[in-house]
């Protein structure tokens, strides 16, 4: 499976780890609300299809990435970012130049 | 009076360190190995949001114009410097001292400045089968067109972490952890034997 990092393009999913799923938002830490805990420690959607997932590229540039990956086929429809602060740098995957 | 004596600067390939031809070198040397040695190995790494600025700095200490675009690098015989991820620079210099240089001019409101030199082995790799044999190891393209002259890539070989930056049409600077570096030395040089390959 190779996955597009959005800095160093396509790699070996051999580089990457699995940083959980994505979907999950955590509360606020001083917040008491445990049915938001406990949605946020244990529900997950696990869909049949295109599933949003954070990935580091640990044995790359370490960016983490926000994947969606189709878990019937492994197919990547996207990925990005999973923090916008260094998109205004445009260090974004080169392009070959021919 | 004593005299200030300065450190030996000591080689960690040194005990597997062989100068000369080596493997199937009948046919022509195909690829030289040799350990660089940069006095300076810098990591830079900037803010978000403040990579122009770290990267103007690295323009007026080095003299190094980076080109924009993820992995961009450049490299003049004597200093180089590449994008090994968002905002983070690696910037080498054959003499010592480059950390000192950088420290007044990227101030903590740009990014950081973190001192590499003694972590790092500089390890080169020249000649016509060089991409040949570092296919063997790293699972990227290294197609002049895929990694231009200059540019630089972050990957590993067998999980341990390398930085590789393209310093020449058919040469490659590879920069490994210290304390992997004879390991990856030696297999290196087993994977140079099949095209024979010098050590300098």
């Amino acid at each position: 499976m190779l996955i597009t990092c959005p800095y160093c393009g396509p790699r070996d999913v051999i580089e990457f780890t699995y940083q959980g799923d994505g979907n999950r938002e955590r509360p606020q830490p001083a917040s008491q609300d445990i049915d938001a805990w406990n949605a946020y420690v244990y529900d997950r959607l696990n869909p049949a299809g295109d599933h949003n997932e954070i990935w580091q590229h640990s044995g790359g540039c370490r960016a983490h990435v926000r994947v969606v990956r189709n878990t019937l086929t492994h197919d990547i429809s996207s990925t990005a970012f999973a923090h916008g602060g260094h998109k205004s740098a445009a260090r974004h995957r080169t392009e070959a130049k021919s | 009076m004593v005299e200030r004596q300065l450190p030996v600067r000591l080689s960690p390939l040194e005990p597997e360190y062989h100068p000369g031809s080596h493997g199937n070198f009948e046919q022509g040397v195909d690829v030289i190995l040799s350990e660089t040695r940069p006095g300076s190995i810098l990591q830079l790494a900037a803010w978000p949001g403040e990579e122009k600025r770290l990267m103007s700095a690295i323009y007026k200490v080095a003299g190094l114009a980076l080109p924009d675009g993820a992995g961009g690098g450049v490299a003049n015989g004597v200093r180089a410097a590449f994008g090994f991820a968002p905002g983070k620079f690696t910037v080498v210099d054959e003499a010592e001292g480059l950390a000192a240089a950088f420290c007044g001019v990227v101030t903590p409101d740009v990014g950081t400045v973190t001192d590499l030199s003694h972590g790092r082995t500089a390890i080169r790799i020249a000649g016509p089968k060089a991409e040949w044999v570092l296919a063997k190891f790293f699972a990227i393209d290294f197609a002049l067109t895929a990694f231009p002259v200059g540019a630089g890539r972050s990957t590993t070989h067998h999980d341990v972490f390398a930085q590789i930056q393209r310093s020449g049409g058919d040469q490659f600077d590879i920069y490994v952890f210290r304390s992997f570096a004879r390991s990856f030395w030696k297999a290196l040089c087993h994977a140079s034997e099949e095209v024979g390959y010098e050590v300098q």
